[in-house]
């Protein structure tokens, strides 16, 4: 028998730590999108494809909108908030928030200027000479990014790809929280934002073929997402017995029913199941598939916030 | 030369978990109610009737390694003075992270400032010329002891020398400077 009591009772710690809510996984979900839906903004501006559908040249406007969703609930979280410019008064080398903080910074510039150049010639021709003000500033601007197309293209996916693994290192570089104290939950975070990404727009009015590629790309990245997660369960339960008992919360503990049926199930080998069917019969992509990868990548940063919460490193008793 | 550094010894033997320096605590620091600097963790094992019991009085373990600090986003959290692990509440935005990094518990969000609150090891009483912390003094049994662990003379240095002791979570790699004489 080991009984504990303690006459300490804080909040956010006490009886176990709880210290984010509903914001962070919501930010985390929207951030790993945003980083999704850059990548693959720039992939596509390298390949600068000729003919493309209307909704695939204007959905990289979502990266900047989404992108202000998720740090205005990044905000609503801090319980000191008219202090949020603190974060851009210092660069703190050993603190993933900080870098965070930075890349989400240049995110917004890049994300603008690709979103910019995607749009059709005759749009942002209208756009320039419509503008009541600035028309000329405006104009000097698209100059200045489409001599820089492939850079701002390349920038887009480098600050995609460290924003989408920022978003798991966050939580993976805290070492009093074993379920979160993994170097997979980095990859992992990328791999489910890239799938969110490709689901996002799959939800769009694309083209046939368009549809075709993404459903087809979707399909993989479900498949490296879920071998990530495999990985990152094995590790943790062939751990010691603080990870071992993280793992034990999904793996037969109080967040095993919803683990396992809205992230695995629903979210993962559900739409793979079926997008191999449409794959495999020739049929379009459909939309349902899209919403499950949607859902279950924001279940999945749901209950590894939540759970994580819960996880701690285990106390050996000091009377032995 | 090296500094000082300053740690705490709590001997297990002769607390009896009576609370005193937690009321202490909260009236020197003026810490607002429903939430502590500090607080008596009881622990009992065995099996009936061949029972064992070890009180702490526990707080902040001004870690060498501190967690807390290094995850800090804007270097409100930071080592001071004697390598003590503080909170500057006017660089704080109450992001959590420092809570959710601390292994031992020992952070709080102070309800009147929105900012992270956690023991100071009473510095300020330090800096104003008296060498023991509120809840040192108040200890009926004199069970805690506050000092500068790099003077083999001090009071730290000499218990740590002749009784064996314990830190909390060892395998978190923290390097608490809170021990405890067992």
């Amino acid at each position: 028998m080991n009984e504990i009591t303690s006459t300490r009772s804080n909040p956010f710690v006490d009886p176990s730590v709880h210290v984010w809510h509903a914001e962070v996984p919501i930010y985390l979900f929207l951030g790993g999108l945003v980083a999704g839906l850059m990548v693959l903004a720039g992939l596509w501006r390298l390949r600068a494809p000729r003919e493309s559908s209307r909704a695939l040249t204007l959905l990289p406007w979502m990266v900047p909108v989404l992108l202000t969703v998720g740090m205005l609930f990044l905000w609503l979280d801090l319980e000191n908030r008219w202090n949020a410019y603190r974060f851009y008064l210092t660069m703190q080398p050993t603190s993933p928030m900080s870098w965070g903080s930075w890349i989400l910074l240049a995110v917004y510039p890049v994300s603008v200027f690709v979103a910019w150049v995607s749009m059709p010639e005759a749009t942002r021709t209208a756009i320039v000479e419509r503008a009541p003000l600035g028309g000329a500033l405006l104009s000097r601007l698209e100059t200045w990014a489409l001599a820089r197309e492939r850079t701002l293209a390349w920038m887009s996916i480098v600050l995609g790809a460290a924003l989408g693994v920022y978003t798991g290192v966050l939580l993976g570089t805290m070492a009093a929280r074993p379920l979160w104290n993994s170097a997979i939950l980095g990859p992992l975070f990328l791999a489910s934002g890239l799938s969110s990404a490709a689901a996002f727009l799959l939800l769009h009015r694309i083209t046939d073929a368009e549809r075709t590629t993404i459903g087809r790309l979707d399909m993989g990245l479900i498949l490296v997402e879920g071998l990530l997660l495999a990985l990152w369960l094995v590790a943790l339960r062939s751990g010691g017995a603080s990870s071992r008992a993280a793992a034990g919360l999904l793996l037969g503990g109080p967040f095993t029913a919803a683990f396992w049926t809205l992230v695995v199930v629903m979210g993962l080998a559900t739409p793979v199941l079926a997008e191999w069917i449409e794959a495999r019969h020739g049929l379009r992509p459909g939309r349902v598939p899209a919403v499950l990868v949607l859902l279950g990548g924001f279940a999945l940063r749901w209950i590894v916030v939540y759970a994580g919460q819960e996880s701690a490193i285990l106390a050996q008793t000091a009377l032995r | 030369m090296k500094g000082p550094s300053y740690g705490m010894v709590l001997d297990t033997r002769t607390c009896v978990g009576c609370s005193a320096c937690v009321i202490a605590c909260k009236t020197e620091n003026d810490v607002p109610d429903g939430v502590t600097r500090n607080w008596i963790f009881t622990e009992v094992s065995g099996t009936y009737p061949d029972l064992s019991m070890s009180i702490r009085s526990e707080r902040c373990n001004h870690c060498e390694n501190a967690p807390c600090v290094a995850v800090c986003p804007t270097g409100a959290s930071y080592y001071g003075a004697g390598g003590t692990v503080k909170v500057d509440a006017d660089k704080c935005t109450g992001c959590k992270a420092c809570i959710a990094a601390c292994p031992y518990g020992a952070r709080f969000v102070d309800p009147r400032t929105d900012t992270v609150d956690k023991c100071t090891f009473c510095l300020h009483r330090l800096e104003n010329g008296t060498p023991t912390t509120a809840c040192q003094e108040i200890c009926p049994t004199q069970s805690i002891y506050f000092g500068d662990l790099n003077d083999p003379e001090s009071d730290v240095s000499r218990l740590l020398a002749s009784r064996a002791s314990y830190t909390l979570l060892p395998d978190a790699g923290t390097r608490p400077k809170h021990f405890f004489l067992r």
